[in-house]
C-alpha cells in the first residue's frame, strides 16, 4: 500500500491519469475512424464536420452545454452514491419522476407567478427524483434488495408511470393522438440565455458541483462519507450511522436526476412526453464512473459526451451516417478506458 | 368476442414472449456464472440486424438466423474479454456494450431500412395447426416458437446435468471453490458468455425476422433490460424463465389488445405488474434470495466484486 | 496400525516476515491412527499442514511418501498423493446440493453426469463411516456438524487417504464430536491416516493415539495416546513459564467506585461458526485492567462489540458509568469516553485513503464540526493529535499525507494515540502488542498502565499469557462463548488458565 501511493505521488495523479486519459481517447478516435472506413465514410472529414458543428461557431457551443447540463446532474445522481460504494443505475428512472412531479406542479399551480413557480417545480423536481431514489435506500437498509437491481427495476416503472399520465389523465386534449401533457404556462418554463437554448438548469448543474466538492471536502458529513468510503467496518465502530447515509445519499442522489428531469421537461420540451430522455440516466452512470466520481472529471466527460452526441446530429445530416453511429465513439472511449491493464484512478 | 379476445392474447404472448425467452435464456446462463450482462440489449440489435441483412441478401431466413447467432455470441465475447480478462466493472461494460450495439446496428442496417421481407414463416403442422381455436392458438408459429421451450430445456440440462454445466454453476457462486475443484474459471465463464450471446442473437433475430419483419434503429425497445427484469423474476432458473417470459409477453399483448379495442383501463399500470412483482418478490424471499443469487453476482451488486 | 509411517516430514521450516513458523519439525503419520497436533495459536500447526497439503512451500526439510521423497507444489499436488484437508472454513458452494458439491471435487468425470451413481456411492460410504447426510440437500440448509460430514465425504469420494482435519471441533455440539470421533474410528478401521489439529485437550485425549504437541513453531513433545495425561500436556504445551511476573504494581483496590462497565447476563445470537455469547456476567471499576484470556474466536470478540455497542444483546443488560446503556448507539457510547483498539487496527480502525489528520478526526467527528457540521476545526484536531502523540512519547507524522503511507508499526501507534487523545474512561484493547517488535510492545503496555493507573478501567484481550499475568489486575478466562473462570494473578497459575482455555475444568474437577 505504501509503494503504490509513492508511485502515485499524490499531487501528480490527477495530472497522470488526465494524459493516460487523453491517450486512451485518441486510441478510440483511431478505431472509429476504422470502422467509418469500412462503412466507406471519410473519417477525417467526419471529425472536421463535428468539430466545426460543435466547437467552431457559438452556437455549436451552446448545443454542447444544452447537452452537458442533464448529463452532469445525472452524473452526480450516481457520484455522489458512488462514494460509498452504491450503485444507482436509476438515473432514468429518477429522471422521469422528477419531471413528472415538476409537471404536476406546473399544470396544477398555473397562476403562481414565475418566480415562484419555477422554483417550486423545481423543488418538486428534486422531491419526487429524490423520493424515487431513497425508495431503493430503503430497501437496501433493510436488507431486501440490492440499490444496482432495485434502481433498476424501478427505471421501468418510473417510465411506465409518466407513460400512464401522459397517454390517459393528463394528456393534452389539443394534440390530437400525441402522448403529451398539456404544455406547460409560461411562468414553468425555465428561461435561457442570449438567444441559445442554454437555460437556467446550468446554474442548478454548476451549484450542484460546487456543493458536491464542497459538502466533500469541508464538511463534517463529507467527512463521514468519505471514511465510510474507505473503510465501512472501521467508519461503524467509530460511530458512524452508514444506513443513514445509505438513505440520505440515495434520497440527494434521486433529487438530482430529478432535478435533471425537472429541466429537460421545463426548458426543452416544455411539455411532459415519452421521449423525454434519451437515456440522460444511463449515459450520467457512464459519465460518472469515467470521472471517477470527481467533479472536474464529471464536467470533461459530459463535455466528451455532449460533443460526441451533438457530432451525431451532424453526421447524420452531412454523412448520412445514422445519428446512433456515434454511440459506438461513446463505447469504444468506453472499452479502451474500461480496458486498461494498470490500476484505476479514485473511483471504480 | 371474448374467445377470439382469449386467442388474441395468448397468441400474442407467446408471438411476443418467445424473444423474451430467449434473452431471458441467455442472461439466465450468464448471471449463473456471476456475470451481469447490462449490454444484452446491445447484442439483440446486432441479431436482429444481421439476421435482418442476411436474409435480404440470401432470401433465406434460416440463414439469417444462424448469422444472427453467431454474431450475437462474437459481439458477446468483446464484453466477455472486459469483464473477464481485464476484470473490467461489469455493469459500466455492460451499458458500454448496449451503446455500441445500438449505434453498430444503427450502421449497419442504415441502407436497409424500408426492406421488407418474408421472414420466418408460421411452419404448419398438419393436423394441429387444424383444430379449431386450439390449433390458431397453439400451432401456428414459426420455427423459432416452437424451438423456444425445448431449447429452454436444453439450457436447464447443460446447467444442471453435465459436469460442464455444474462447473459453470460453481464458478458463479464460489470461484475460489471452483477453483480449487480444479475448474478453470475465465474459460467457462468465455464459454458462457459465448452461448449467452449465441441466444441473445437468436432473440434479437426473431424480432426482426419474425415479428417485425423489418429493421428499425432500437428496435428492442427496452427489451433486453426486461430480460434482466426477468432473470431475478425467474430466480435465475431457466425453466421459471418460460413462465416469466409468458407473463411479460401476455402484458406486452394484452396491452396492444387494449389499445385496438379501445379499453379505458390503463394498459401501463398492468405493464408495471412484472417489474413490482420483481421487486416484491426479491424483497420477500431476501433470506433465500441470498441463495437464488448467484454468489459472485451478489458481490458485483454490492460494489465489492 | 502399520510400522512404517505413511507420511513423514523432517526438518520442516518455514518462516513468514517477522515470524519463524516452523523450526525443524519432525512427524510421522501412520496409516490406521489419529494423529493429533497438539498446541496453543500461533504454535505452527496450521502452518505445517497447510505445507503438506501444497499451500506453501517450506524454506527447508523434505516429506516423505512411503519412503520416497515428494514434492508437493499446490494443493493438486497434495490431492494427486491422496492427502486431503478439512478446514475451518469448509470449501463449499452453499446454494448447489451435497451431491453436487461432492460431484465437483471427484478427480473425473463424464460429461453427462450420472447423478444416480454418484448418489449410490455417496449413501455407500457415509453408511460405512457414519457421515450420514442427505445427498439432496442444499447446503446452505446444513447445521455445521453436517456441512462437516459433506466435507469428509468430498475427500474420501476424491480418494484421499490421508485425511487433515483443521480444528474441526470448533463449533460443533458435544454430541456432535462425539459423532466425528465415531468416524474417525471408524475410518482408522479401514486404514485412512488421521491428522488432527487442535489446542482442546479433552478431545485429544480422548481420541489420539499419537500426539504430536507444538509450542512456538518448535516440536515440543511426541507421546502415545495411551502415556499422555493433561498435566503432561499442559506441560509440554505451556512449558515452564513460571512466576516470570515483574513486580506487580500498586494493589489499588478501587472499590468503593462506581463501576465503569457492568454486563448481567449478556447473551447473544450465534451467526454461523462464530460462538455467541452466553450468560455472561462481567464488572469493571476505574483503576483496574481486565484481562480476558482464552483462545481467540471462543467469544472475544463478540464480547467487544457488544461493549462497543455493536452488536445487539438477545438478552441481558449493559451498563456503562451506571447508566443503562444497552441500547445506546456506537456513537453515543464513545462519546461517553470509551476506546477501542481492535486487534486488527488497520482493517478495522484505520482509514488508509484518508490524511492522518482526518483519521485523527474521526475519533468524534462531531466534537470538531463547526457551524453545525459545515466545517471542521482541523487546528483543534491538530492540537488534540500533538499532544496524545507527546503524551505517549510517540513521534509525529505529517499531518496531510494519507495514513496508509505510514509503516504498520506507525499506523497502530497513530490509532493508539487517537484513541487515547480524549482520555477515554474505559479502554477495550484487542491484543495490543501482537504483531508488534519489543519496543513497540512495551511501550504499549505502558500506555495500559499508565492509563489504569489515572483511574481508567481496561478490558484486555489477549492470547499472551504471559502479558495478561503480568498487566492484569484480574483475570477472566472465555471458552465457546462463557466465562469458565475469574480470579486474579496472584491467586491462579498459569496452568490452571490454560486448562480453562482448553476446555478441561481443571485438575481438581474431572468430570463435568
Amino acid at each position: 500500500m505504501n509503494k503504490a501511493f509513492l508511485q502515485i505521488g499524490f499531487h501528480h495523479q490527477w495530472v497522470a491519469s488526465a494524459i493516460r486519459f487523453v491517450g486512451l481517447f485518441v486510441l478510440a478516435l483511431v478505431f472509429f475512424a476504422l470502422i467509418l472506413l469500412v462503412f466507406g465514410k471519410n473519417p477525417l472529414r467526419a471529425y472536421a464536420d463535428i468539430f466545426s458543428a460543435t466547437l467552431g461557431s457559438a452556437y455549436g457551443f451552446s448545443e454542447v452545454a444544452v447537452k452537458m447540463i442533464p448529463l452532469i446532474l445525472t452524473a452526480l445522481a450516481v457520484a455522489l452514491p458512488s462514494r460509498i460504494w452504491l450503485i444507482n443505475v436509476g438515473g432514468e428512472g429518477q429522471l422521469f419522476i422528477g419531471a413528472l412531479f415538476a409537471t404536476w406542479g406546473a399544470v396544477n399551480f398555473t397562476n403562481l407567478p414565475v418566480w415562484l413557480l419555477l422554483p417550486w417545480i423545481g423543488i418538486l423536481g428534486f422531491i419526487g427524483g429524490g423520493l424515487w431514489g431513497a425508495i431503493s435506500g430503503y430497501l437496501r437498509v433493510r436488507g431486501w434488495a440490492s440499490e444496482t437491481i432495485s434502481t433498476l427495476l424501478m427505471n421501468y416503472v418510473a417510465i411506465l408511470l409518466v407513460n400512464f399520465f401522459v397517454f390517459g389523465p393528463w394528456k393534452d386534449p389539443e394534440s390530437a393522438n400525441y402522448p403529451q401533457s398539456a404544455p406547460f404556462p409560461d411562468a414553468a418554463i425555465l428561461p435561457s440565455f442570449f438567444g441559445t437554448r442554454i437555460h437556467l438548469g446550468i446554474v442548478l448543474a454548476i451549484v450542484g458541483l460546487i456543493l458536491f466538492h464542497f459538502v466533500l471536502s469541508r464538511t463534517r458529513w463529507g467527512l463521514e462519507m468519505r471514511a465510510i468510503g474507505v473503510n465501512q467496518e472501521a467508519a461503524r465502530r467509530n460511530g458512524i450511522s452508514t444506513n443513514r447515509y445509505i438513505i440520505l445519499l440515495m434520497l440527494i442522489g434521486g433529487g438530482a436526476a430529478g432535478v435533471a428531469g425537472m429541466g429537460e421537461v421545463s426548458a426543452i420540451h416544455g411539455q411532459l412526453r415519452p421521449s423525454l430522455s434519451p437515456g440522460l440516466g444511463y449515459t450520467g452512470f457512464l459519465i460518472s464512473w469515467m470521472a471517477g466520481g470527481h467533479p472536474i472529471g464529471i464536467v470533461a466527460a459530459a463535455f466528451l459526451l455532449s460533443v460526441i452526441t451533438a457530432g451525431g446530429d451532424i453526421l447524420q445530416m452531412t454523412h448520412r451516417i445514422p445519428a446512433a453511429g456515434v454511440h459506438i465513439l461513446m463505447a469504444l472511449i468506453l472499452f479502451v478506458v474500461l480496458a486498461r491493464p494498470a490500476g484505476k484512478k479514485g473511483g471504480k | 368476442m371474448i374467445i377470439s379476445f382469449l386467442i388474441s392474447i395468448i397468441s400474442g404472448a407467446i408471438h411476443s414472449g418467445t424473444p423474451l425467452l430467449y434473452a431471458t435464456l441467455s442472461e439466465t446462463v450468464g448471471e449463473r456464472t456471476g456475470i451481469v450482462n447490462l449490454g444484452l440489449e446491445g447484442i439483440m440489435l446486432i441479431g436482429a440486424v444481421v439476421g435482418f441483412t442476411t436474409t435480404v441478401q440470401t432470401g433465406n431466413p434460416l440463414l439469417g438466423v444462424l448469422a444472427a447467432a453467431l454474431a450475437g455470441g462474437l459481439f458477446n465475447m468483446v464484453f466477455g474479454f472486459l469483464v473477464i480478462t481485464r476484470r473490467a466493472n461489469q455493469l459500466a461494460s455492460g451499458l458500454a456494450l448496449m451503446f455500441c450495439g445500438v449505434g453498430l446496428s444503427a450502421m449497419i442496417g442504415a441502407s436497409f431500412i424500408g426492406s421488407r421481407i418474408q421472414g420466418l414463416n408460421e411452419v404448419r403442422i398438419p393436423l394441429f395447426s387444424d383444430i379449431p381455436i386450439v390449433g390458431r392458438m397453439f400451432f401456428n408459429y414459426d420455427i423459432l416458437v416452437y424451438s423456444a421451450i425445448p431449447v429452454a430445456v436444453l439450457v436447464w440440462w447443460l446447467m444442471f446435468r453435465t459436469r460442464w454445466g455444474l462447473g459453470l454453476r460453481a464458478v458463479g457462486e464460489n470461484p475460489t471453490a471452483a477453483f480449487a475443484a480444479g475448474k478453470n474459471p475465465h474459460r467457462l465463464q468465455y464459454q458462457a458468455l459465448f452461448i449467452a450471446g449465441i441466444l441473445g442473437g437468436i432473440a434479437g433475430a426473431h424480432l426482426s425476422l419474425a415479428i417485425a419483419k423489418t429493421w428499425a434503429e432500437w428496435m428492442t425497445a427496452g427489451r433486453g433490460f426486461i430480460a434482466v427484469a426477468l432473470v431475478i423474476f425467474s430466480k435465475w432458473h431457466p425453466l421459471r424463465a418460460i413462465a416469466g417470459a409468458l407473463l411479460f409477453g401476455g402484458a406486452i399483448s394484452l396491452q396492444l389488445q387494449m389499445q385496438a379495442r379501445g379499453v379505458p383501463v390503463s394498459s401501463f399500470l398492468l405493464d408495471m405488474l412484472p417489474y413490482v412483482l420483481s421487486l416484491v418478490v426479491l424483497a420477500i424471499w431476501s433470506g433465500a434470495r441470498r441463495h437464488a443469487t448467484p454468489g459472485s453476482l451478489g458481490r458485483v451488486f454490492q460494489g465489492t466484486e | 496400525m502399520s510400522p512404517i509411517p505413511l507420511l513423514t516430514l523432517r526438518g520442516i521450516t518455514k518462516s513468514f516476515p517477522g515470524v519463524l513458523a516452523n523450526n525443524h519439525v519432525d512427524l510421522d503419520i501412520y496409516g490406521g491412527e489419529v494423529h493429533a497436533l497438539l498446541g496453543e495459536n500461533g504454535a505452527g500447526k496450521s502452518t505445517l499442514m497447510k505445507i503438506l497439503y501444497g499451500f506453501y512451500r517450506p524454506d527447508s526439510g523434505e516429506v516423505r511418501l512411503n519412503d520416497q521423497p515428494i514434492h508437493i507444489q499446490s494443493p493438486h499436488d497434495a490431492r494427486q498423493f491422496r492427502i486431503g484437508m478439512v478446514f475451518q472454513d469448509f470449501i463449499q458452494v452453499p446454494a448447489l446440493t451435497v451431491a453436487e458439491n461432492i460431484t465437483l471435487f471427484l478427480p473425473t468425470l463424464p460429461f453427462v453426469l450420472d447423478h444416480v451413481s454418484i448418489i449410490k456411492r455417496i449413501e455407500e460410504v457415509s453408511g460405512r463411516y457414519g457421515l450420514k447426510v442427505n445427498p439432496h440437500a442444499y447446503v446452505w440448509q446444513l447445521s455445521v456438524g453436517e456441512r462437516q460430514k459433506v466435507e469428509v465425504l468430498k475427500l474420501l469420494l476424491a480418494d484421499a487417504r490421508v485425511l487433515i482435519f483443521d480444528e474441526p471441533t470448533r463449533s460443533l455440539a458435544p454430541h456432535e464430536i462425539e459423532g466425528l470421533f465415531q468416524v474417525f474410528a471408524n475410518l482408522k478401521r479401514d486404514g485412512y491416516a488421521l491428522v488432527f489439529i487442535t489446542h482442546k485437550m479433552k478431545e485429544v485425549l480422548a481420541c489420539a493415539d499419537r500426539i504430536t504437541v507444538l509450542r512456538h513453531g518448535k516440536v515440543a513433545g511426541t507421546l502415545k495416546g495411551s502415556e499422555a495425561n493433561e498435566r503432561s500436556l499442559i506441560a509440554l504445551m505451556f512449558g515452564r513459564q513460571i512466576e516470570e511476573s515483574p513486580g506487580r504494581p500498586s494493589e489499588k483496590q478501587s472499590d468503593g467506585r462506581k463501576p465503569l462497565l457492568e454486563l448481567k447476563g449478556i447473551t447473544t445470537q450465534t451467526e454461523g461458526m462464530a460462538w455467541g455469547l452466553k450468560d455472561i456476567h462481567l464488572t469493571i471499576k476505574p483503576g483496574e485492567i481486565v484481562g480476558v484470556a482464552g483462545v481467540s474466536g471462543n467469544g472475544q470478540k463478540e464480547l467487544g462489540d457488544v461493549v462497543l455497542g455493536l452488536e445487539k444483546c438477545a438478552a441481558g443488560v449493559k451498563y456503562l458509568h451506571g447508566e443503562e446503556a444497552t441500547a445506546w448507539s456506537v456513537a453515543r457510547i464513545r462519546a461517553s469516553g470509551v476506546a477501542f483498539i481492535p486487534e486488527d487496527p488497520l482493517g478495522m480502525a484505520a482509514f488508509p485513503w484518508l490524511s492522518v489528520q482526518e483519521n485523527m478526526a474521526m475519533a468524534n467527528p462531531r466534537m470538531y464540526s463547526k457551524q453545525g457540521g459545515l466545517s471542521m476545526d482541523w487546528q483543534a484536531v491538530r492540537s488534540d493529535l500533538q499532544a496524545s502523540l507527546e503524551r505517549l512519547g510517540f513521534n509525529i507524522p505529517p499531518y496531510y499525507v494519507p495514513l496508509g503511507i505510514l509503516s504498520g508499526g506507525n499506523i497502530q501507534r497513530m490509532i493508539l494515540a487517537r484513541e487515547m487523545a480524549h482520555h477515554p474512561k474505559l479502554i477495550i484493547a484487542f491484543y495490543p502488542t501482537r504483531g508488534l517488535d519489543v519496543q513497540s510492545a512495551n511501550s504499549a503496555r505502558k500506555v495500559l498502565t499508565s492509563s489504569r493507573d489515572q483511574g481508567a478501567g481496561i478490558l484486555l484481550i489477549s492470547e499472551d499469557l504471559g502479558e495478561l499475568f503480568s498487566l492484569s489486575d484480574r483475570l477472566v478466562v472465555m471458552f465457546q462463548g462463557r466465562i469458565v473462570g475469574t480470579s486474579t494473578p496472584q491467586q491462579v497459575s498459569i496452568n490452571e488458565v490454560g486448562y480453562l482455555m482448553t476446555g478441561s475444568k481443571g485438575e481438581t474437577k474431572q468430570s463435568e
